[in-house]
């Protein structure tokens, strides 16, 4: 079965946000909108996000991380907001593994957003119906984009390539590649929830200089000495 | 709901796309914006486009809620008479009313003296045209935003190695192995910045960050390098130190591509004491370095012709020519970075002696063993012929962290010299040039000399911003006083190449050096985040003399939203939004070009302007028109063009220039580039080639660009450039040189005034220097310990996005963050409400604890802070509530000090103003004092022609959201 996801690169995400807005952009007039925002020019603006970033700080000074996260639905392989459902409404493709909510048939009772261990559902609180992310599911099945267009609005915008979208039970797509390879993880893996989305770990450059590289024959300084000049004796003067 | 597969073929509405520019912020990405029955539905990375090859960012994806936003500015305004200014009290006039105005206004002035009337703008993209218009109406007092944003960068590096960072040049990040960023710089080229760093990671190349904060970009960097604020030269020269002590420097590079190893004279008495030696040899005369120096040669131990055939000079030593004392520059290099030891350095900068040096050893060591060589045959100016193009793969980057402090210029010009001495200019992996530069240190243009520039009803004798050589090049009259009213090319600021906007309304409000009648500001705040000492500048705006009369009698502004500053003005001009004009990004401003060849770029309309908005392009035609300046009008006094997209089509530098706004397909047919003569197909083509040209320089043009006699023969014959002569990188800098010797009175033709003589010794140094920031020696750093700085969050553009009804929710209100050291030793908590004070000025705010900022160092977000009822929000709204200014804290002008009652607080050599200099302490607030910011100004009011209240709910669904919400 097809399994698509997002994987997040943390070791190049700079936190700048193009995820989150793109997304809104793209969904609020899509299928899965509006995307409704409450007080929008007032004081406590709150809207409906699919993805947002969140800032955190690791260690302490001068050893510190700052770490920029960027969350949303992680479409689980077993997602534990579908069976608490009451009338079917949060339901996983069979297609390609993509988590949705049928608004038509959401009730608003929030159940799901309680089973959701991730808090990554959101309730629209005008239209009252749970919101969370479709993976774009009006763009990837979209036949009538040209292939390479066919992937979520958050993983076209990413300025830094910090997310990858692909089959991850297709152990050659380049989202498993980039699990195997740099160490992918899931987000709290003992919920038993397998989240499909996993998250690439920081990862550091280091330069190794040791100390005889700094001596060098042809160092530069050596050429500043002056010439050898013909000056005073030579054997050629003073032998028998 | 529908499957959502079986929905998409059911997308409603009728579906257009149009490819034109962002303008979210200054970065310029193509975008493609697609529109659902003419409202905006998505805007996403235009792929097929170089700069960011499809891909956006959180404002560029936000463009909807700029183009639909309750700040929209609809109407020409005039303050109702009566009406106080700063009150918003308006009346809606007509376009033609508001021309009437301005035309007999400004004529008036025009015909009387052009200097009463000021043109200041904002980032506008625009200064080909708005210089142009100042240019020609006369006036002197013209500035863009520059000289409060960067241009300490700017001179810094175009002073020395002819070009600079974001629009002139960047890293190389394809091909290098070490990345080296200091201080902020999230601002400045984003998109491709990012897009270049994360590819540069994942190849595995190193990036070190040196910043007070680790934030942004510092986040992703292998190392963190906190540093205090305002130290980065002492850094740079220390690494210096260690680099040449070590021999790490690039000794062919600096030989045959710099003055390094040229004799500069030292003799005593000699009036051209620490100038390059010059021969007899004949040269040209012409705006560059001419070739008459000489070298210390190693055979023969004597001097000998730069660059003579099988000549090998020494780069060190101390010699005599002609019974006078001469040093190479570079031991005059050597010398000067003697005292600066990592161990100096180490206490300036906070940053350990070991780190310094590893930092040195890491520059050095990669740079000289890890050398590029690719397989591109080229031809230096001096006819030498080259197998290859060779690089050092260390790249640096730099914006604002290091040009907002008055020692930034000397700071550049370190980072300059350290660029230089490890080989990295416009070669593979390091930094490279983008087009037109490099241009000759200093490029060409100059500003008038004298008040004699500047005459009624004819334009100005000269640039209104250039590039001063020598001190004959200054705006100044007889007595060494300023004719412009900012200051700029004055002895007190002799290099301020972009102006010094930040002075203009306190110096046109006490009239010093002469008042002014009309000051006009396009798409600049003013009144709020762009000025420095905000509160009084919003008194100065509204005071009035003993006649009743304001002190600066007429303001009108121009802007697209309902910004602080429009409150202060009598008339208000309404206009365009990004998606809904044309735009020429051109050649003759500052180009998106790459690093492979020159690049311009335009924006077209997408959608119809709202309401009366005009761009501000258009009403500079007209008005020019109606004013009958002679670029707009024929000899006999008719209308020239009909509009901007017309004006750009038709105009040339020169009758039969060929040269234009606009570079790509140029001729009659569209068959020419660069040069050539108008094609009135010109935007059509433009559209259909994603509204950007883009002309790749054959591979052996793309490199060594300052010495490359192709290229440069090349940019010769297209009219980029006036002389194919080399562009040897001034580590020593004679411009410098020539401003000491007059404050030194050693050199004949004109002086500083006695008052400013030791500043200018001072701070024109050939050489780089550290010194402390001004205003740390003026303060009591006692009293106030800390520094205080701004970052750029990357999903705001300054001031712009408030209004922005999704980026608002990214940063509602913005807090002081500090190390939890600060709030122990003051005596305050995560959160809690404190004081910011300076010795200028106090503001309320928010507390936030933070790991991430050296413990000297308080921080904010830029302008998140809002005045309460401005940019279309609810007076109540977070941003005005409990978002704050830091501006308040900053003073734009000096302490009186020896130099000068009111100098501005700013570079002593480009007048950058000196945003990072501020001094301030903090401390808990009263239990009893309100949960707001304070300064609190009364909330401004909405003006005629803005929307009313916006709902509760928004709910933007392309195609029915106006419809739905009843808006124009």
């Amino acid at each position: 079965m097809t399994q698509l996801a997002l994987v997040i690169d943390l070791n190049v995400c700079v936190g700048c946000h193009a995820c989150v807005t793109s997304c809104k952009e793209w969904n609020t007039s899509g299928w899965a909108g509006p995307m409704v925002d409450q007080r929008p020019y007032d004081v406590d603006p709150s809207g409906t996000f699919f993805n947002r970033v969140q800032m955190f700080e690791v260690g302490e000074y001068p050893n510190t991380e700052t770490v920029h996260f960027p969350k949303s639905c992680l479409h689980c392989e077993e997602p534990p907001c579908v069976p608490v459902c009451p009338t079917g409404a949060s339901y996983k493709r069979e297609d390609n593994g993509v988590v949705l909510v049928d608004y038509d048939k959401c009730i608003g009772c929030k159940y799901c957003a309680w089973a959701c261990p991730y808090g990554v559902r959101e309730l629209d609180e005008q239209q009252k119906v749970m919101k969370k992310c479709t993976l774009c599911i009006d763009r990837i099945t979209d036949q009538s984009l040209p292939e390479n267009e066919r992937q979520p609005a958050c993983v076209l915008a990413c300025p830094t390539s910090a997310r990858l979208y692909g089959d991850v039970h297709d152990p050659n797509s380049e989202a498993s590649i980039a699990i195997h390879e740099n160490g992918g993880y899931q987000l709290m893996p003992e919920w038993g929830t397998q989240p499909a989305n996993h998250y690439l770990p920081r990862r550091k450059t280091r330069i190794q200089i040791f100390d005889d590289e700094l001596e060098r024959a042809d160092n530069p300084l050596t050429k500043e000495a002056p010439l050898p000049a013909a000056e005073g004796d030579t054997l050629d003067d003073v032998s028998y | 709901m529908l499957d959502p597969v079986l929905q998409v073929e059911s997308e409603p509405g009728r579906k257009e796309v149009k490819n034109t520019t962002c303008y979210m912020c200054a970065c310029r990405c193509g975008i493609r914006v697609t529109l659902r029955d003419g409202e905006v539905r998505h805007i996403e990375g235009n792929p097929d486009h170089p700069l960011n090859k499809g891909v956006i960012c959180a404002k560029g994806a936000s463009g909807i809620m700029k183009q639909y936003s309750p700040a929209r500015l609809t109407r020409p305004l005039l303050r109702r008479p009566g009406g106080e200014r700063g009150a918003s009290q308006f009346d809606e006039i007509s376009w033609d009313q508001a021309f009437e105005v301005m035309a007999e206004r400004l004529s008036r002035l025009r015909a009387e003296d052009p200097k009463k009337f000021a043109l200041f703008t904002g980032r506008d993209q625009m200064q080909a045209l708005t210089g142009m218009f100042a240019k020609q109406f006369g006036t002197p007092n013209y500035a863009a935003h520059g000289g409060f944003c960067s241009v300490n960068m700017a001179a810094g590096l175009i002073y020395t190695i002819g070009g600079s960072f974001w629009e002139f040049g960047g890293p190389d990040l394809d091909r290098a192995k070490l990345f080296v960023m200091i201080g902020t710089a999230e601002d400045h080229h984003s998109n491709p910045l990012k897009v270049a760093i994360a590819k540069f990671k994942r190849r595995g190349g190193r990036f070190i960050s040196i910043n007070p904060v680790r934030t942004g970009y510092s986040a992703i960097a292998d190392e963190w390098v906190p540093i205090k604020p305002g130290t980065d030269g002492a850094l740079m020269l220390a690494i210096t130190h260690e680099i040449i002590k070590q021999g790490l420097y690039d000794r062919e590079f600096l030989v045959h591509y710099t003055n390094a190893a040229e004799l500069i004279d030292l003799g005593e008495s000699s009036a051209d004491y620490g100038m390059f030696i010059r021969t007899d040899k004949p040269v040209e005369e012409g705006c560059f370095d001419p070739q008459n120096k000489l070298w210390w040669d190693r055979k023969t131990n004597g001097p000998v012709d730069v660059r003579c055939e099988g000549c090998d000079p020494f780069l060190l030593g101390s010699y005599e020519v002609a019974g006078r004392p001469v040093k190479t520059a570079f031991q005059m290099l050597k010398e000067r970075v003697e005292e600066y030891t990592p161990a100096w350095a180490a206490g300036i900068t906070g940053i350990p002696v070991e780190t310094i040096e590893r930092l040195a050893h890491e520059m050095g060591v990669t740079a000289r063993d890890q050398k590029i060589e690719l397989p591109i045959q080229w031809t230096d100016v001096w006819g030498r012929e080259h197998e290859s193009v060779s690089g050092s793969p260390v790249a640096f980057h730099a914006m604002r962290g290091l040009a907002a402090h008055s020692n930034g210029f000397q700071t550049i010009r370190a980072l300059g010299v350290l660029m230089t001495i490890l080989g990295t200019i416009d070669r593979p992996g390091g930094f490279r040039h983008k087009a037109p530069f490099p241009r000759p240190i200093p490029p060409c243009p100059k500003p008038p000399n004298g008040p004699d520039g500047v005459q009624p009803n004819t334009p100005l004798d000269g640039m209104p911003l250039g590039w001063p050589a020598d001190p004959d090049d200054l705006f100044v009259d007889d007595d060494g006083n300023p004719v412009r009213l900012d200051k700029a090319f004055s002895w007190e600021y002799p290099l301020s190449v972009h102006g010094l906007m930040h002075n203009v309304i306190t110096n046109a409000w006490r009239g010093d050096p002469y008042k002014i009648d009309t000051l006009l500001l396009f798409m600049a705040n003013m009144a709020w985040n762009s000025s420095m000492n905000t509160v009084k500048v919003r008194e100065m705006l509204v005071d009035k003399d003993d006649n009743g009369e304001y002190k600066i009698p007429f303001i009108i502004v121009a802007d697209a939203f309902q910004s602080e500053t429009v409150a202060f003005a009598d008339l208000v001009l309404p206009d365009t939004t990004y998606l809904e004009r044309h735009d020429a990004l051109s050649m003759l401003d500052r180009p998106i070009s790459e690093f492979d060849g020159p690049c311009d770029s335009v924006r077209v309309p997408v959608v119809p302007p709202k309401g009366d908005c005009k761009p501000f392009q258009d009403v500079l035609i007209e008005l020019g028109t109606r004013l009958g300046l002679p670029a707009f009008v024929t000899e006999s006094g008719a209308r020239k063009f009909r509009d901007y997209p017309d004006f750009v089509v038709n105009f040339e530098t020169s009758p039969g220039s060929g040269i234009g706004f606009l570079s790509g397909w140029r001729g009659k047919g569209g068959e020419k580039f660069l040069k050539g003569e108008p094609n009135p197909r010109q935007w059509e083509m433009y559209a259909k080639n994603n509204c950007v040209f883009h002309y790749q320089l054959p591979k052996s043009y793309q490199y060594m660009r300052n010495w490359n006699k192709g290229y440069l023969e090349w940019a010769r014959a297209h009219g980029m450039t006036r002389y194919a002569e080399p562009i040897n990188v001034h580590l020593y800098s004679e411009v410098l040189q020539k401003f000491r010797l007059a404050a030194q009175g050693r050199r004949p033709g004109r002086r500083p005034p006695r008052h400013l003589a030791k500043r200018i010794e001072t701070y024109f140094d050939p050489l780089p220097f550290y010194h402390e920031p001004l205003e740390s020696e003026l303060v009591d750093t006692h009293e106030f310990p800390l520094n205080a700085l701004t970052q750029r969050p990357m999903a705001m553009y300054h001031s712009w996005d408030s209004q922005n009804a999704w980026l608002r929710q990214i940063h509602t209100h913005n807090f002081l963050f500090m190390s939890p050291q600060v709030g122990a030793a003051n005596g305050f908590e995560d959160g809690d409400w404190i004081w910011v004070e300076s010795p200028h000025g106090k503001v309320r705010c928010m507390a936030r604890f933070s790991e991430s900022v050296e413990p000297g160092t308080v921080w904010t977000w830029n302008a998140i802070g809002k005045a309460a009822g401005a940019w279309g929000l609810q007076p109540k709204a977070n941003e005005s509530q409990k978002g704050f200014l830091l501006n308040h804290v900053i003073a734009e002008e000096l302490p009186p000090n020896e130099a000068g009652e009111h100098l501005s607080n700013s570079d002593p050599v480009t007048g950058q103003a000196a945003w990072f200099d501020v001094r301030v302490k903090v401390y808990k607030a009263d239990d009893a004092e309100p949960r707001t910011t304070f300064p609190q100004f009364p909330a401004q009011r909405r003006v005629p022609g803005q929307e009313g209240r916006r709902g509760r709910w928004q709910a933007y669904f392309a195609g029915l959201f106006r419809r739905k919400a009843g808006i124009e």
